[in-house]
């Protein structure tokens, strides 16, 4: 039989198969386990109140002396910390879920802060982050004359 | 950005679940169990539970975990949402006899730890051999 016939096993449809594994690996890697992506450690709610922003991070298990925060300039937050492997001493592991190590998330906030009036609260493993509003970011109320 | 790490956060609840009245989502605790001479040890991660908050039970080989999140939304314009907040729930079966009048619990940092030590009949004994 002539012309072209499907081949399944040719060289070219082995290397079309082997890339969309790779393509759905990387997909399942980055966004599979359910909708949101797991690629940064510790997720964050964010929410802009009056006269401050509010950054809040689930840590449980983290102490404030392994957490640092910094704010450089007025807009850039870095978290840094690391979650230290506390088990003893033991015959048999029957479960292993929970995730140890090192974390660094650095992100651009949306509104000037004040980096000095910065306050943190870690409290049952939840870590709130209250940065004030830089002056300048205030709203301001205008008032109008009545000419 | 991010540096790569071994780190995971909690994930929501297979529908076997009770449901809470009010709705909302449940998560399931990431926990590590591991097993001593004398005792299991179960560590959950439970963040946003106060101690006081958290229901634990232990009834005919099961352990029941319920963790209770006091709502914290705050108000104002959100900006950025990664994760929702939810009460915590899981149960095991523990095959291991286990003598329940001694079972201790603590949470701490948002992590709780449950002592539940084996009865002395289950526990490894060292045989000493008399020399003849």
């Amino acid at each position: 039989m002539f012309g072209t016939r499907w081949q399944p096993f040719s060289p070219v449809w082995n290397q079309l198969t082997q890339l969309q594994s790779e393509m759905n690996r990387l997909f399942d890697r980055w966004g599979g386990d359910g909708n949101r992506a797991q690629a940064v450690f510790p997720p964050l709610n964010i929410w802009e109140a009056d006269d401050a922003l509010m950054v809040e991070a689930e840590l449980p298990g983290l102490d404030m002396k392994d957490l640092e925060i910094y704010v450089t300039g007025t807009d850039q937050l870095t978290l840094k910390g690391e979650r230290k492997e506390t088990l003893p001493q033991k015959n048999a592991q029957h479960r292993q879920e929970r995730g140890f190590g090192k974390f660094v998330r650095v992100l651009t906030l949306p509104i000037p802060v004040d980096a000095n009036k910065v306050e943190a609260k870690l409290e049952n493993g939840i870590l709130t982050l209250k940065l004030p509003k830089h002056e300048a970011a205030k709203p301001r109320k205008i008032a109008v004359k009545a000419s | 950005m991010a540096e790569k790490t071994e780190l995971a956060t909690k994930s929501p609840a297979v529908p076997t679940v009770p449901e809470t009245t009010h709705g909302g989502p449940h998560f399931v605790p990431r926990v590590d169990i591991v097993e001593t001479d004398k005792q299991l040890i179960v560590y959950a991660d439970l963040p946003g539970v106060a101690p006081q908050d958290v229901d634990l039970r232990y009834e005919r080989g099961e352990l029941v975990l319920h963790g209770k999140v006091k709502p914290r939304t705050g108000t104002g314009n959100r900006l950025l949402e990664e994760y929702d907040i939810g009460d915590f729930y899981r149960a095991f079966q523990v095959h291991e006899t286990i003598d329940a009048s001694k079972i201790e619990a603590e949470c701490k940092n948002g992590v709780l730890t449950v002592y539940l030590p084996k009865e002395e009949a289950a526990q490894p004994k060292k045989v000493m051999v008399k020399a003849s």
